[in-house]
């Protein structure tokens, strides 16, 4: 199990590095606006432009800027500096990160437990009115895009616009202070980014749970004499969750990268946001710093998951 | 006489379907003794698996229509509630089934399901329960089930698994076990292993048997008293020795003779039944058998033979079939004599209409030859 942890890690790296790469070229085949030049405010002289360039470093050759940037990210960790304001994006990432987690790690609790809930409700009440609705309103919030359901429940529920007045609005995350205050302020983009999580976590559990309940150890177990609860519960669902486990850790692990979405309906200062801005701006070391923080969350949540696989399923050996 | 451990009368289990009514199990009637072996023989969709599931009451369709009676041990199962049923199953009716690979839980070690056999059902310590599980472990014969017992089913071999399963079935010194196919999914020389498992369990716990089966070796092995279904039918049924030596019914002919044997000659050829199964939703008119029987008379199209006493030495003995009784021993002494079917009719005339009175009952209408 360590040399395999050992050997996931060793690739973590290589990956990482790959990706580094991968987004320097992109950055520099797809013109997305000379950085120097939306650096250097409105109608800037030649000079001004060539001495932006030679600061940031962007005059030298590709390989170069590269090697560059690996060389500080390695030895000094560093993340290089933001082209638009000189801050170090180390700092801007990790200044931003602990907000994205609070909102994906509450968001997944929700969509977890209810998703596994309705499923199972779903599953053992299939084809009657209550798996009817269940399943019908996981569709319609399959089918909510995240933007539109942010603005409406904002609309209808956050205490400042709302028809009414419940829950704190936009923006207002920034405000709160103190661990419950601010959780506070994320119930309803909690919820807004749990609902189609959800609505797909039901809808997997639903189809896992009734491909389980025929499988013959259900029918052993029913044959012991347990009761039906028992056989749901601890027998089917134990096998049924198994790969909902899986997508759960890839899905938190994207979205560490930034709920985009979310974070911009609800004005919440977000590594999507971040990533956002900077995509814009074209500042490259920012959309690299954003984008290691989500390639290195993605992998890291794979190894988890794998690692907890093991766990769960006991065939699997490393 | 005292009454029967098991006695099912009459049963029957429709399902309707979109397609329209598919009876399963259609009519059938038997009973097991305490401490005695029936074995139910007949091939896929012939009912011998939905009749045992729907004496344990597991027959969970929605759409399943059942009717008959089912006493077991002076209880009625079909007018049973959950819980009632749920106190037999497991406790007092155990269950085997064909695939062990897939009988048992995954992610539990054999253990824990042993245990939580024994522990739904009795109210004792995990320790004790845990004792009792390397106990049961040890009598099936799994070696050194003290360490075993931690193991994951995918740790086990097929045979092993299956003796896994006997363990958990017998773990509750249940009066009845149901074995349906125990040993299709299992190599030759383990299928023996386990047929001799059974049966030695049996006679030291004095438990009743009911082994359901395709193959009619396995029953021979085992059990005294065989059933062969037909259609949702029973269509003979009778000792073991009977069922071998003096079988009636044309389907049980058609079985003992795709049995490959050792004592026959080796350029003799396996005579096979012709066609399918029939459908369980339009099933044939008159006798279910007939569109596969060579021995077919027009009369048979029409006239739905009841099980009738054969008149043999065994008095249990019981055939479905409208051939005269004196026809049909004639027919199997040819049979039996390594002719083949079509040189067996050459042999025996066989008469268009000879209808019992029962069978004739059977159907209301008077059948009159051409």
């Amino acid at each position: 199990m360590a040399a395999y942890i050992f050997r996931r890690l060793l690739w973590t790296v290589v990956l990482l590095l790959v990706i580094t790469a991968v987004i320097f070229l992109i950055f520099y085949v797809l013109p997305s606006g000379d950085p120097a030049k939306l650096r250097a405010g409105r109608t800037p002289s030649p000079e001004t432009i060539a001495a932006i360039r030679e600061q940031l470093g962007l005059d030298r050759s590709l390989p170069a800027q590269y090697w560059d940037y690996i060389k500080n990210l390695v030895w000094h960790f560093d993340f290089g500096t933001s082209y638009t304001n000189n801050q170090s994006v180390k700092s801007l990432v990790f200044d931003r990160l602990p907000n994205t987690i609070f909102l994906v790690l509450g968001a997944a609790v929700i969509w977890f437990v209810s998703g596994v809930v309705i499923g199972i409700v779903s599953a053992t009440r299939r084809g009657t009115l209550w798996d009817r609705v269940l399943m019908g309103g996981a569709l319609i919030a399959i089918s909510a895009p995240v933007y539109w359901l942010g603005l409406v429940s904002l609309y209808l529920f956050s205490d400042d616009i709302g028809v009414w007045h419940v829950f704190p609005g936009a923006g207002s995350y920034q405000d709160a202070h103190g661990f419950l205050a601010k959780a506070h302020t994320l119930i309803l983009p909690w919820l807004v980014l749990a609902a189609a999580f959800a609505a797909i976590y039901a809808r997997l559990l639903r189809s896992n749970l009734l491909e389980t309940m025929s499988e013959d150890y259900i029918r052993t177990a029913r044959s012991k004499g347990l009761s039906e609860r028992r056989v749901v519960l601890r027998l089917g669902v134990r096998s049924a969750i198994t790969p909902v486990v899986t997508v759960l850790g890839l899905d938190i692990g994207i979205l560490m990268g930034g709920a985009i979405l979310t974070e911009t309906v609800f004005n919440i200062d977000g590594v999507g946001r971040l990533a956002f801005d900077a995509i814009q701006r074209g500042d490259l070391s920012t959309i690299q710093g954003t984008t290691l923080v989500l390639a290195f969350a993605v992998a890291m949540m794979s190894l988890l998951v794998d690692i907890l696989y093991a766990f769960l399923d006991p065939r699997v050996r490393y | 006489m005292a009454q029967p451990l098991l006695e099912v009368k009459d049963l029957k289990v429709h399902f309707e379907t979109e397609d329209g009514l598919v009876q399963a199990v259609d009519g059938i009637s038997y009973s097991v003794d305490r401490g005695q072996a029936l074995g139910i023989v007949g091939e896929s969709g012939s009912g011998k698996s939905v009749s045992s599931m729907t004496v344990m009451g597991l027959t969970r369709a929605g759409n399943a229509k059942i009717s008959g009676s089912i006493t077991f041990d002076g209880k009625d199962l079909l007018n049973a509630n959950a819980s009632e049923m749920r106190n037999v199953r497991g406790s007092e009716i155990a269950m085997i089934f064909q695939d062990p690979l897939s009988s048992l839980h995954p992610f539990y070690k054999i253990g824990d399901q042993l245990i939580e056999a024994h522990r739904s059902h009795n109210d004792v310590s995990k320790a004790k329960a845990r004792d009792r599980a390397v106990e049961m472990l040890g009598l099936v014969g799994i070696p050194d089930p003290r360490r075993r017992i931690d193991g994951y089913p995918h740790e086990f071999s097929g045979g092993m698994r299956q003796r896994v399963m006997i363990a958990m079935a017998l773990i509750n010194d249940p009066k009845l076990l149901i074995a349906d196919e125990p040993t299709t999914a299992l190599d030759v020389t383990v299928q023996a292993q386990i047929l001799t498992l059974i049966q030695k369990l049996q006679s030291e716990l004095d438990t009743a048997v009911v082994m359901i089966t395709h193959d009619l070796g396995v029953v021979a092995e085992v059990t005294e008293e065989i059933a062969v279904m037909y259609a949702g039918r029973i269509v003979e049924y009778g000792k073991v020795d009977t069922i071998f030596s003096a079988p009636e019914h044309p389907y049980t002919w058609g079985l003992l003779k795709s049995i490959p044997r050792l004592d026959t000659p080796r350029d003799q050829e396996l005579v096979p039944i012709y066609g399918r199964p029939p459908s369980l939703i339009n099933k044939p008119s008159g006798c279910s058998f007939h569109p596969r029987c060579p021995y077919v008379r027009e009369a048979h199209k029409k006239v739905d033979p009841g099980l009738e006493p054969t008149g043999s030495a065994d008095a249990g003995h019981k055939v479905a079939c409208l051939l005269p009784g004196e026809t049909r021993r004639s027919l199997w002494a040819a049979l039996r004599a390594g002719e083949t079917p079509d040189a067996a009719i050459e042999e025996v005339p066989i008469p268009e209409t000879t209808l019992s009175p029962s069978a004739e009952g059977h159907t209301g209408e008077e059948v009159t030859g051409p």
